[in-house]
């Protein structure tokens, strides 16, 4: 599909807009910072004065952080964060992109090299001077959440795991957050699916491309999803294949973010993939609603703050969390209902966006200090380092709890 | 694997009347979930509960102007809702709202009397129950007022709510505070941030405290804060010395977010399920009943299958009802037929007035329903809120009142079939 029919397919949904409002109520960034005027102004009202194949016309767009919560609040419709990632795409285009963007928005060559180097490169992401230095010289914030590289992969661990070889098959995209950050949280996923019943296979992956995408590099972002759609669509057998993943952010980039933003629509592996793409508290409930779930649960005595991220909310499939963590007995599970933790995958990460970022999380922050909960449970990795970060506690997958009610602890 | 869900009922809506229906069926041990495309009207509204402010003159006593329309208008949904339900739903909400997210925030007032607030013009508006935080600009107790506002929010317009009060007899005067912000303009949400921050509030109450006289009620654009109004409305009065209250402004509506925030955390707490983003977009009937419904989700339609169903989606402003091009009105999410269209035979009726604030003919349009609140056609349907037919809410002051009362009634109806079919099966 052509840029400009990509971009009329969204920009049809503007003509909803009836200026309510609304998405401004919602709008984490607007709510906090002067210098990203809102949704409705960045998207339908400032959409009136952008005339494909003339310059682009923004200037703020830039700072909309992406995280789609005005299009899921939207109440008629209008393709609001849509719009506005076309629009930043077009702006960077522009303008030119940074170093630090195309660094930064490159998961596997930064976990390839973390990994290999884990000690060195851990050291230099707490070393206060290495900081300062990669903000003088990038402009990646020196207080910005920095994961550390586990030093070792999933993938590996998953090939050399002898796990059931029997039981329905089921795919895992992993994403890099796993793979190179946290490939415990792969091991729960693994552990728990096999639990119940399920054979799980570990394609050959990379990344989905939406750091990319959400810092206005395009033709890469499209290039990357469609290897990682090719690679996963090998595996689908026939129609009941599921792919699941845990990185919320990165299956919903697979399910929609990808064939809408990047106007991908019509290609078939992609949509093959997309259609049958669970994120996985939203497979675990399903499975629990049709009453095959194992809930054999040990009781944990403990109280956790769960808050739902904007990319989780963005696959407009509820809360499932909330409810698989009401399953485990003894669980005190306090819901947050700030809107966003303020990273918005890499723009936390931005010197710029550093301040807004925390700004945005402040009111998330807050709740969790007033809950008293030790912990923050919460679907995507790159907030739980902003929750880390910002609330100074622990912050899990919401599946740490069910494997630990499991037994399945190691 | 088919995303297919079952629950024992399905609320589309997320206005509230979706949510009060949604809150009433899981406070009932029901499986529920409440579909929401987006935010409803809640975000818009005064969040004031008007149930009935103009009959067609104003209404002093609202619950004996009830029985009057009762009697005088079957078709309107308060006689299919009964006087009996609406009070209770009331009472229902003052509950929900005193045990809600915001500690010590309620709502005053009842049916006995209508209490008049001032609007951002300065008219006096009718409601039954308002917010804790809107109770001291009454009209019987308002006798000398300060409206005060600030350039930064160009909604609110002091001197022009002041001297309309004025009109209306009361000693009313304007102050316009040059607030330091960090932007030339904001909404009433942006200042409600503001005011959430206890500094910033003292701050604005020393330079405010410079500007009044003697025993003045204040009046504020409706921004004192999100997260604990009670305490913001306490800490100014103290800090003033003066009673304070809030006036309704232009969306966004900082008291509707928090009726908002009531009804989503009693859901919740009740064991509700709330899906936003979740546009139905197709449904599945078997013969006379509805089976399930389908929403966009991200990458898949997902199925929610129930035995019963309640159809809260709105009105023509909601998107619920449409009028297309071709002047044909639809119900959008099911297709039911309507009731209330004008006479399209020949000679045709005119489909609108000239006078702008004269009632539409379109105005009364809605789903029909029997007298269960069931849709026609569809028996396990229960329509609730503004996709009723036979009211005009705007020109009544009625809204609120038909989503509360008939929200609470819908579940009523889903609970009392859910028994009758069980009944029958244990039979």
């Amino acid at each position: 599909m052509s840029d400009l029919a990509e971009h009329e397919l969204l920009r049809g949904s503007l003509d909803h807009c009836v200026k309510c409002t609304i998405c401004e109520t919602a709008c984490p960034v607007s709510n906090v910072s002067p210098l990203f005027p809102g949704p409705k102004y960045a998207g339908p009202q400032s959409e009136r004065y952008r005339v494909a194949d003339e310059p682009s016309v923004d200037l703020s767009v830039d700072y909309c952080s992406g995280c789609g919560i005005c299009s899921q609040v939207c109440p008629q419709g209008v393709k609001i964060a849509e719009i506005n990632a076309q629009a930043r795409h077009k702006l960077k285009r522009q303008q030119g992109v940074p170093l630090r963007d195309r660094i930064i928005t490159r998961p596997t060559w930064l976990g390839r090299a973390g990994t290999l180097g884990a000690p060195i490169a851990n050291f230099s992401l707490t070393f206060k001077p290495a900081r300062i230095l990669a903000e003088k010289t990038l402009g990646v914030h020196r207080d910005a959440p920095a994961p550390k590289f586990a030093g070792r992969r999933f993938s590996k661990w998953a090939q050399g795991r002898t796990g059931a070889k029997t039981g329905r098959k089921i795919v895992y995209f992993h994403g890099c957050g796993t793979e190179y950050y946290e490939p415990w949280e792969g091991e729960k996923v693994v552990e728990i699916l096999e639990h119940n019943g399920f054979e799980v296979i570990v394609p050959k992956q990379d990344c989905c491309g939406l750091p990319l995408q959400s810092s206005g590099l395009f033709d890469d972002a499209r290039k990357v999803v469609l290897r990682l759609a090719r690679n996963l669509a090998a595996h689908i057998r026939d129609e009941d294949t599921i792919i699941v993943g845990n990185a919320t952010s990165c299956t919903l980039m697979l399910k929609r973010e990808g064939r809408e933003i990047l106007g991908l629509q019509d290609d078939p592996a992609l949509k093959r993939v997309s259609e049958r793409t669970y994120d996985i508290c939203e497979l675990l409930l399903e499975l629990h609603d049709r009453g095959e779930l194992n809930t054999a649960f040990a009781p944990i005595n403990e109280t956790v703050a769960y808050h739902a991220p904007c990319q989780q909310q963005g696959h407009w499939v509820g809360k499932p969390a909330l409810d698989l963590l009401a399953l485990v007995p003894g669980l005190e599970v306090k819901e947050m209902n700030a809107r966003c933790c303020g990273i918005a995958g890499t723009y936390g990460l931005k010197a710029e966006k550093y301040d807004i970022a925390m700004a945005v999380g402040r009111d998330l922050f807050d709740q969790v200090a007033a809950s008293g909960a030790p912990t923050v449970a919460c679907d995507s990795e790159t907030c739980r380092w902003q929750i880390a970060h910002g609330t100074q506690l622990p912050s899990v997958h919401p599946i740490d709890y069910l494997h630990r009610a499991y037994g399945l602890g190691h | 694997m088919r995303s297919e869900l079952h629950f024992d009922a399905v609320v589309i809506g997320g206005g509230t009347a979706g949510l009060t229906a949604g809150i009433r069926l899981a406070q009932d041990g029901a499986r529920v979930c409440v579909l929401a495309k987006g935010h409803g009207s809640t975000h818009l509204a005064p969040a004031t509960i008007d149930v009935l402010g103009y009959a067609p003159d104003l209404v002093t006593e609202p619950a004996r102007a009830l029985e009057e329309l009762i009697a005088a208008r079957p078709d309107h949904p308060y006689a299919l809702i009964g006087s009996e339900v609406i009070a209770d739903a009331l009472t229902w909400f003052a509950t929900t709202a005193a045990d809600g997210p915001h500690p010590g925030y309620g709502y005053t007032g009842g049916l006995e009397r209508n209490l008049l607030l001032p609007t951002a013009l300065g008219a006096l508006r009718p409601s039954a129950l308002v917010p804790e935080t809107m109770a001291a600009g009454e009209r019987s107790q308002l006798h000398r007022v300060c409206i005060v506002g600030t350039p930064s929010l160009r909604d609110f317009h002091p001197s022009l709510c002041a001297a309309n009060l004025a009109a209306a007899g009361i000693e009313a005067r304007a102050v316009s505070l040059d607030l330091t912000l960090e932007r030339a303009d904001m909404s009433a949400l942006g200042l409600a941030r503001y005011f959430d921050d206890p500094k910033w509030r003292a701050r604005f109450c020393a330079e405010l405290s410079l500007a009044l006289r003697a025993e003045e009620h204040i009046g504020l654009p409706a921004m004192l804060g999100l997260r604990d109004p009670h305490a913001v409305l306490t800490d100014l009065e103290h800090r003033l010395g003066r009673r304070v209250f809030e006036i309704p402004t232009l969306p966004p509506s900082v008291p509707g977010m928090r009726l908002y925030e009531i009804l989503r955390a009693a859901l919740r707490a009740a064991g509700g399920r709330l899906v936003l983003g979740a546009e139905v977009v197709s449904s599945a009937r078997d013969g006379e009943r509805l089976t399930a419904v389908s929403t966009r989700a991200a990458g898949r339609d997902l199925v929610y299958a129930a035995p019963m169903f309640v159809l809260a989606s709105g009105g023509f402003a909601s998107g619920g009802i449409e009028l297309d091009s071709h002047w044909i009105t639809h119900e959008r999410v099911l297709g039911l037929p309507l009731r209330g269209l004008p006479d399209a035979t020949q000679p045709p009726a005119p489909r609108f007035v000239a006078t702008y604030l004269d009632e539409q003919p379109l105005a009364r349009v809605g789903v029909a329903v029997d007298a269960q609140l069931r849709a026609e056609c569809v028996e396990n349907v229960i329509i609730a809120g503004a996709t009723l037919p036979g009211a005009a809410p705007w020109r009544e002051g009625s809204g609120e009142g038909i989503a509360l009362a008939s929200g609470y009634r819908a579940a009523q109806v889903v609970a009392g079939q859910a028994n009758a079919k069980q009944e029958a099966t244990t039979a």
